[in-house]
């Protein structure tokens, strides 16, 4: 019911109707390409799946698994991008016995493209993170967390693009403020800078600069915070940009059953997804471009 | 020249035109569901393997006995298990805190809710600290004044729970007011100053323990709680921890 209303509200802004759309795309000389974006947040350590006794997440979640599902989107879509939003390390032994190298290592099989760093990812302080940085074989990406007189220095950079099949994609990351969170002597000289001002620059940058078709922002920021609607938060990181498509959140542990559909300052669409923790689900987006005018000219339609 | 430029000029136009060719018709997001009906990657299966493997054997190397099962519900203002805690870290942090500081610890003061789990009879493991312990605190020791550890007990009197103390004796009258309150047996005294051990979580004011932000100093010993555990655990040969009078309601 409710994922009806979504759709019937997309359908409306967006003057589109579905059946048209298919319509023309049998007869024109018009070509699609499909980017799927695939993501996790807050995974904590969870390689293994929960034992069948487990209270709350019986059976559920486990690397393995979700790299069975990866490896068939793939093989469906070459054009995939996978991402992380942070809190990689902490909450298994594996992370107590061998300090986050086998997450990397598992992350590296898995082909993930990029990653962003959580609060959690500094546990064993910045030098912790920094050993095991050789054990990844993908990038991290943070626009607001300045590592300018720390160990991570070069070692994380603003944002990342990439082309897939055509498609230009730029991929920022953002970080939540550290301090209160995560003791100092563990950050050490982190300096964490406005997310909301660091967005606006990023995606501007990406789409106009960059030339970027799809921007993204990856943010460990956390979704929204009810008693205190007014902290930065990926819905009010969506309100106050311009030219981010999509918004891939963690932090929170917010579990949302599809990806939310927010405003920007412009007042145009955007979807800001978060897909819970511990690797219990794997969060997809597909975006579909098109050359052919008559379908190009209505604009975005949106089914979650 | 004004050839090549209409050129350039077509050029440009085309590549531009082409790239703005595509434009975004159409998003779809759902998520996707890690359950048992997917069939595991054998390769990353194997790989993790070996790991955890050697997880499991170190987190089952068995440390100490429990002569019985023990939960923070079995009593009503101490227990045995909170006892046990709150005892492991004064008997394992005072000598670190000492050799730092030169002083002694006095008090130490933990939360019932971050007792995680019950001390099962038989074979106690560093599983077992996992368990009962699964978070990341660290001891840090707090510098109060006797005004502060008035504050400690009046927060104790209030919470009517079995928080685990070690160090301080305190007994509350059938209506919960406090008859007696001690220190290593001495009474509070106001302008004294205490060492109280307790957990950053707590330090921070986890639990609404706001009196710790009256602390002068904080000593942070880099010493997990966990650790404090399993330290404990292997000097320990067997664990018969008791319900004893430290905290106590006259009925």
């Amino acid at each position: 019911m409710k994922r009806r209303q979504f759709i019937q509200q997309t359908m409306a802004t967006t003057a589109l109707a579905s059946i048209g759309g298919l319509g023309l795309q049998s007869f024109s000389n018009s070509a699609t390409k499909k980017i799927t974006i695939l993501h996790t947040n807050d995974v904590h350590s969870h390689i293994d799946p929960f034992g069948p006794e487990d209270g709350k997440n019986p059976n559920k979640g486990g690397v393995a698994r979700r790299a069975a599902i990866v490896e068939s989107i793939r093989q469906e879509n070459p054009n995939t991008l996978l991402l992380d939003a942070g809190d990689i390390f902490q909450g298994t032994p594996y992370f107590n016995y061998y300090g986050g190298e086998l997450e990397f290592k598992l992350m590296s099989m898995l082909k993930y493209d990029v990653a962003t760093i959580g609060n959690h990812d500094f546990d064993n302080g910045i030098d912790g993170l920094y050993k095991q940085i050789p054990h990844a074989k993908f990038d991290f990406v943070s626009a607001n967390y300045d590592f300018t007189n720390t160990v991570m220095d070069t070692h994380v950079k603003p944002y990342k693009t990439f082309i897939k099949n055509g498609i230009k994609i730029g991929v920022f990351g953002l970080g939540v403020q550290l301090e209160g969170l995560v003791t100092k002597k563990l950050y050490k000289e982190t300096k964490y800078l406005d997310p909301i001002t660091i967005a606006q620059d990023m995606s501007h940058k990406l789409k106009i600069e960059e030339k970027c078709d799809l921007v993204i922002c990856l943010s460990h920021v956390g979704y929204h915070y009810k008693k205190n609607p007014d902290k930065v938060s990926d819905l009010n990181i969506a309100k106050a940009t311009q030219d981010i498509d999509l918004i891939i959140g963690g932090h929170t542990h917010t579990f949302l059953a599809h990806p939310t559909i927010a405003k920007n300052a412009k007042g145009q669409n955007l979807l800001v997804n978060q897909v819970g923790c511990y690797g219990l689900y794997l969060g997809r987006v597909d975006f579909y471009f098109n050359n052919d005018k008559t379908k190009t000219a209505k604009g975005t339609s949106i089914l979650v | 020249m004004n050839y090549k430029h209409f050129i350039y000029a077509i050029a440009i136009l085309i590549f531009y035109g082409c790239r703005k060719d595509y434009q975004l018709t159409k998003i779809e997001g759902k998520r996707l569901e890690i359950d048992e009906n997917i069939v595991a990657n054998a390769e990353i299966e194997a790989f993790i393997k070996p790991y955890r493997m050697h997880v499991n054997k170190n987190l089952d190397r068995v440390l100490s006995y429990a002569v019985d099962t023990y939960s923070k519900k079995d009593g009503e203002f101490n227990t045995a298990i909170g006892n046990m805690m709150a005892d492991a870290v004064m008997r394992q942090s005072n000598p670190i805190f000492k050799k730092r500081t030169g002083n002694d610890l006095d008090i130490v003061l933990l939360n019932y809710g971050g007792i995680r789990s019950i001390l099962s009879q038989g074979n106690v493991s560093i599983r077992t600290a996992y368990q009962i312990m699964p978070f990341e605190n660290s001891v840090v020791v707090a510098t109060l004044k006797g005004t502060d550890i008035k504050a400690i007990v009046s927060y104790l009197q209030n919470a009517k729970e079995a928080h685990p103390i070690a160090g301080m004796q305190l007994q509350l009258d059938k209506n919960f007011n406090v008859i007696s309150a001690t220190i290593k047996g001495q009474p509070i005294e106001d302008h004294k100053t205490y060492y109280v051990a307790t957990n950053d979580y707590l330090y921070h004011g986890g639990d609404h323990m706001t009196f710790f932000k009256n602390s002068s100093n904080v000593e942070l010993l880099d010493y997990k709680i966990r650790n404090v555990l399993i330290d404990y655990f292997t000097q320990m040969d067997t664990l018969k921890p008791t319900i004893d009078k430290r905290f106590t309601k006259h009925n």
